[in-house]
């Protein structure tokens, strides 16, 4: 039930922007521009407005544009002042244009160096033994289930996987800094995320082979997970087009008063999406609790970022639509642990959208169906998978704080190894969903035109069984 | 046919009785409305409609609006009744709507429940998207139908397809309202049709509604369905005026009515083409047509139908969709693989020119069906 705490969406920034009264009561007649014009400001008394109640809610709305008084105003520098609508611009006699990039390029957060050791005076957020330790596991088993599936479908056993690999401090990491409420809408490349809540490997090889236990009912494309006990939204295959359902989604949530964030997850190509630019400015105008969290991992498939944008990545955009942001080591899983703490209480506690940029390196091919060799060079791949990677980073970390030992890799290695295996067998050897679910959910209930189209195939199965495949119910 | 809320009576077990009448196919007893499938009102013997129709006559008053007011009617008592019901769309909140149908219910619910959107359609139809798989259920109001065609990815992709693809572990109960038509000279841009665009969306429902009456309880019954719905009003209908129940009623999203019982030819329109002063013509000239309102576009009510189908044997279609691909092109289809054996004739459509709309009054007039032209396909169809 939606229990909203205000009606109205603006009054966290209301009492921020009252210093827009003034501005709003002046003239919008445009004064000549003659420098050190001896013109008074002759200001209303705001204070009446201050005294009634209403005015306060609409003073945004409805407080009109009247020609009122003659005025122009100066601010502190004596330079001259406007106002036009959206508020008071200083005037320059000097015409110049922004520049298209700054001098530098954002800077990027980061907790720990190549070695795992804390750069000296960083800031972050303590993790303790338990945390980090279930961290560690969930990204080699997400490394391991990723290899595993890859070859499986190299094998011809399922049709097609995508990897995550170089992207495992990404997910883990930040489903570890989030709760079980904060609800995901992921791209595809997260499954990491599922993984943290709880998703099991039995429960993700029946998605990728479309048994008859796959929540999904065989109806997706492996790798297209989904769970609403897990708060995890069913992977969408158009690229962005979850940012806008996040922001829908934190709507609800800040209408419920709910101690909860929407999370949503997009690569460096999502960013040229026009419901990239939507979301963002709808999140930003509608004061919702969600963080935009960018994976730039170099590459759109074959498109570099280079040919991507030629701004500063995604985190300079943030500014332009009244995002706060900030720009991470997305191979750092500290980095990314303490930013999305962070990023989450600001979002909830101050109901505003965050945007995080991780910078990060697709370390594998784009899916089964790419081959990344042909459009980038084999060394750079490999120099990313073994020097930079993530999971053997934050081992470091962790070995350096005596957590970790080469025995305790190398039971878990197999152990999990292992359970993938089995899973895969076990899935394997399922029952595929029967032919009546190619029917059902659609709409809530079976309408009569497809009861018939039904009837019209089952028909045609019977008359013609020698077509129909052995494994697959009827 | 899909599944009925649980406020739906039918005959046996209850007390209460609903009739469908010319006007009020919708009448309950109590606090709730009730439909009445057509195959239970077929079983009402003649005395018992006219025991009912007494006591309703006793008991119903009404009021007279127009049919904005209607579908601001609906939207409101469905806001009073769930608090998670909201509306989001350009200038719907303070503006009140482009056709005012929101008109007051920013100041009545807070501007968190009636959402005034930047200019994105895709993304707001987005955002009730995601809100409704949380648990919001949105109307979202597109200014006018052509906009929508910016949110077809969502609504395609996403709207229809999740609860299919996530296994009813996700569902969407968005109502998509497309404020469309064509006459009143708003150009090509802002006449399209987009029913024929979206009728082969799976995982979507589709009503037009015509009169007040018709508005305010497909409105409702839209809000209460869990499937994704559009709703289609004709712009030129806004204004159109009736009265209607005080009593809460609610229409049903899969059935068609016959406004005008007849027995010489089938004539099936929605939305605008309801409104064709044609019967009048047609009783002076010999003929007795059975004009039916088809409301449900998607799926089509082929009980109702083919009931008339099989009492007349000829059908013409009314629509404004273009020629091509049209309502009336499925619609054809539709009675042709189920009714061949009754059809006397080949069945008429008369549409749209396959043109954009142009903006000149004269032109714009003789791209959408004229009454002339339904008279003479009448005369085509009752000779041959």
């Amino acid at each position: 039930m939606a229990i909203w705490f205000t009606k109205s969406r603006k009054l966290h920034h209301l009492l921020n922007n009252m210093g827009l009264f003034q501005n709003l009561k002046q003239s919008f007649l445009i004064q000549t521009l003659s420098p050190k014009s001896p013109f008074d400001n002759i200001f209303k008394n705001p204070s009446s407005i201050l005294h009634n109640p209403m005015t306060l809610f609409s003073f945004r709305h409805f407080s009109s544009i009247k020609a009122e008084e003659q005025t122009s105003g100066y601010d502190n520098d004596e330079n001259q002042v406007l106002d036009f609508p959206g508020g008071r611009v200083t005037f320059t006699a000097d015409m110049r244009f922004i520049s298209e990039s700054s001098d530098k390029r954002t800077n990027c957060y980061c907790v720990l160096d190549d070695n795992g050791h804390p750069i000296a005076g960083s800031s972050f957020q303590e993790v303790s033994k338990e945390i980090a330790l279930k961290m560690y596991s969930a990204m080699v088993t997400l490394q391991i289930m990723d290899t595993i599936f890859y070859e499986a479908q190299r094998q011809g056993r399922i049709s097609f996987y995508l990897t995550t690999i170089g992207e495992e401090a990404i997910n883990i990491a930040s489903a570890a800094a989030l709760t079980i409420d904060d609800v995901i809408f992921p791209q595809y490349r997260e499954p990491g995320v599922l993984l943290w809540r709880g998703f099991t490997l039995q429960e993700f090889a029946n998605q990728c082979f479309g048994n008859k236990a796959d929540y999904g009912k065989g109806r997706q494309m492996p790798i297209h997970y989904g769970s609403n006990k897990l708060n995890y939204f069913t992977v969408s295959s158009p690229i962005a087009t979850q940012l806008p359902h996040a922001v829908g989604a934190a709507y609800s949530l800040k209408m419920d008063g709910k101690n909860a964030c929407a999370v949503t997850y997009f690569g460096d190509g999502g960013t040229s999406e026009g419901d990239f630019h939507a979301a963002l400015n709808f999140a930003a105008v509608m004061e919702v609790p969600v963080i935009f969290f960018c994976r730039n991992n170099g590459w759109a498939i074959s498109t570099p970022t280079s040919e991507q944008f030629r701004c500063d990545g995604a985190v300079v955009r943030g500014q332009a639509y009244g995002i706060r942001s900030i720009r991470i080591d997305g191979n750092d899983a500290l980095a990314v642990y303490s930013a999305v703490r962070a990023a989450r209480e600001m979002a909830i506690r101050e109901c505003r959208p965050i945007l995080v940029e991780a910078l990060t390196y697709r370390a594998g091919h784009h899916s089964t169906s790419d081959d990344s060799t042909k459009y980038r060079p084999l060394d750079e791949i490999e120099h990313w998978r073994t020097r930079r990677d993530p999971v053997s980073r934050f081992r470091k970390w962790v070995e350096s704080n005596a957590w970790w030992s080469d025995l305790a890799e190398s039971e878990l290695r197999s152990d999990v190894r292992k359970k993938i295996l089995q899973a895969i067998q076990m899935a394997e050897k399922a029952e595929k969903p029967s032919l009546s679910n190619m029917f059902t959910d659609v709409y809530d209930e079976l309408p009569s035109n497809l009861r018939e189209q039904e009837r019209s195939v089952r028909e045609t199965i019977e008359r013609h069984p020698e077509n129909y495949p052995l494994d697959v119910p009827v | 046919m899909i599944r009925q809320p649980s406020w739906v009576g039918t005959l046996s077990g209850t007390k209460q009785i609903a009739l469908n009448t010319n006007n009020l196919s919708l009448i309950g007893f109590g606090r709730l409305g009730l439909t009445l499938r057509p195959q239970v009102r077929s079983q009402l013997t003649y005395l018992e409609k006219k025991e009912v129709a007494a006591r309703i006559a006793q008991i119903t008053t009404r009021h007279e609006l127009l049919r904005f007011e209607a579908l601001r009617e609906g939207l409101e008592e469905e806001m009073d009744r769930d608090p998670r019901v909201c509306v989001m769309g350009e200038d719907v909140g303070r503006y009140g709507g482009s056709y005012k149908v929101t008109k007051g219910l920013a100041p009545k619910y807070g501007d968190l429940r009636v959402l005034d959107t930047p200019i994105a359609e895709n993304s707001f139809t987005g955002m009730a998207i995601g809100s409704a798989m949380i648990g919001l259920r949105t109307i979202i109001e597109g200014m006018n139908m052509g906009f929508l065609l910016l949110a077809f990815n969502q609504i395609s992709n996403n709207c229809c397809m999740l609860h299919y693809t996530s296994s009813g572990q996700f569902t969407i109960p968005v109502v998509i309202r497309g404020l469309g038509g064509v006459e009143r000279q708003l150009g090509a841009k802002h006449s399209q049709r987009l029913e024929s665009y979206f009728q082969s969306v799976p995982g979507l429902q589709m009503v037009a509604c015509s009169t007040p009456y018709k508005a305010k309880g497909l409105m409702k019954a839209a809000i209460r369905s869990e499937n994704p719905v559009i709703l289609y009003e004709h712009v030129l209908l806004y204004n159109l005026k009736e009265r209607i129940p005080d009593e809460e009623y609610v229409l049903s999203l899969e059935e068609a009515e016959v406004v005008r019982p007849g027995e010489h030819v089938t004539i099936l329109t929605y939305s605008w083409m309801r409104y064709m002063q044609v019967a009048k013509t047609l009783v002076n000239k010999g003929y007795d047509p059975e004009i039916i309102d088809i409301r449900s576009l998607k799926p089509f009510d082929l009980y109702t139908i083919g009931n008339s189908v099989k009492k007349t044997h000829r059908v013409l279609i009314v629509e404004e969709c273009m020629r091509t691909g049209g309502i009336g092109a499925s619609l054809r289809a539709a009675i042709i693989e189920n009714f061949w054996d009754y059809l006397d004739a080949p069945i008429m459509c008369l549409s749209s020119q396959d043109v954009p709309t142009p903006y000149a009054g004269t032109l714009e007039e003789w791209t959408v069906v004229q009454p002339a032209q339904i008279v003479t396909a009448v005369e085509q169809l009752c000779s041959s």
